[in-house]
């Protein structure tokens, strides 16, 4: 008994000021038929099978984008999820909330040019085994197109931290032009070098700037992000312990 | 006793700062030409109650340390001052 018996469960979280957790809830349910339920930040998060923290503007990014949301009180349950090993992505403001957090490495600052970005953005796929429950249907070198739309997305980190994550396998995304070229030109907000997406040492948290709910029906202009749910669905088959999870709890 | 803590948080040297960068060139396109380097940052004015000094700054010290200031791109340094005025008027009152 290796299949999951029931429908994946994710928990779509919610900070006053949060923006994409109905488009998040309406890819998993509308979209690929599973269960998402939309947990207020200062509510029990249950159990779910995987946890989103989704893009927006929480706690009205005071401080620092991020900054505030990370001591609402379901994040601890959300730490204690990832550290169990669960699957947790953060897009955009859920990707700020995961650094400010210290579940990944480097913070967003303001980009660059200091304007608003939003725009289709190629992004190249690296090193997918690393995020395996988020990228394992994607190739290594392969060149996908997501929405981006952030004020604050410029990633940095010491240059000690960035050459550990490149070593380590953890880059996971980088922003390129539609050839997969790496470069100043193909960087919308002067990102240290180009990374858009990294993962957790586990490989379980993935943090990323682009908006992979948006891109999950061809009515709105592409359906690269719903690879990224599939991923996950298939690695959720794959892990016996989610499946044998009883179906009364959370 | 009451404390006043005025904290100046800058982003770290060898961060880039757009925005500090954007006023010095409105600065010099102003007419000053020998602006050289503008660095942006915040400052937070903070009004709080604590027994006696040191455990004033040890309260800012931490309030720096968890929430104000994030240690991956940016440094905090702070004043602190007993509210004299305050106290005053909680005394008198």
């Amino acid at each position: 008994m290796t299949l999951l018996a029931r429908t994946p469960r994710v928990a779509v979280i919610v900070f006053p000021g949060t923006w994409s957790e109905r488009d998040f809830a309406h890819v998993a349910e509308a979209v690929l038929g599973w269960e998402a339920r939309l947990v207020w930040h200062t509510d029990d998060l249950g159990a779910p099978d995987a946890v989103v923290l989704p893009g927006g503007f929480a706690h009205g990014d005071h401080l620092r984008t991020g900054a505030i949301a990370r001591f609402s009180p379901v994040m601890r349950a959300v730490e204690a999820f990832a550290a169990a090993g669960g699957p947790v992505i953060g897009s955009c403001n859920g990707f700020q909330v995961l650094t400010e957090a210290g579940m990944l490495p480097g913070a967003l600052l303001r980009n660059d040019h200091l304007e608003f970005r939003c725009d289709w953005q190629p992004l190249r796929i690296e090193r997918p085994a690393s995020a395996r429950a988020w990228l394992g249907d994607l190739a290594d070198g392969e060149v996908i197109l997501l929405p981006i739309s952030h004020g604050e997305g410029r990633y940095v980190a010491d240059e000690a931290t960035l050459d550990a994550l490149e070593r380590e396998g953890r880059v996971v995304l980088r922003y390129a032009d539609e050839a997969g070229r790496v470069s100043p030109e193909a960087n919308p907000n002067g990102s240290e070098r180009g990374i858009a997406g990294i993962v957790n040492e586990r490989g379980n948290v993935l943090g990323l700037m682009p908006h992979p709910e948006r891109a999950a029906e061809p009515e709105v202009g592409g359906t690269d992000g719903l690879r990224l749910f599939r991923s996950l669905e298939r690695w959720l088959l794959e892990q016996p312990a989610v499946a044998e999870r009883p179906l009364s709890s959370g | 006793m009451r404390w006043l803590a005025e904290v100046h948080v800058a982003l770290r040297s060898g961060i880039a700062d757009p925005e500090g960068q954007t006023i010095g060139s409105a600065l010099r396109s102003l007419g000053y030409p020998t602006v050289s380097e503008v660095r942006s940052g915040k400052l937070m004015r903070i009004a709080f109650e604590a027994p006696d000094h040191g455990a004033a700054e040890a309260a800012v010290d931490e309030m720096c340390r968890r929430l104000l200031a994030n240690p991956v791109m940016e440094t905090a340094s702070w004043e602190l001052r007993a509210d004299e005025q305050q106290d005053a008027e909680a005394a008198n009152p």
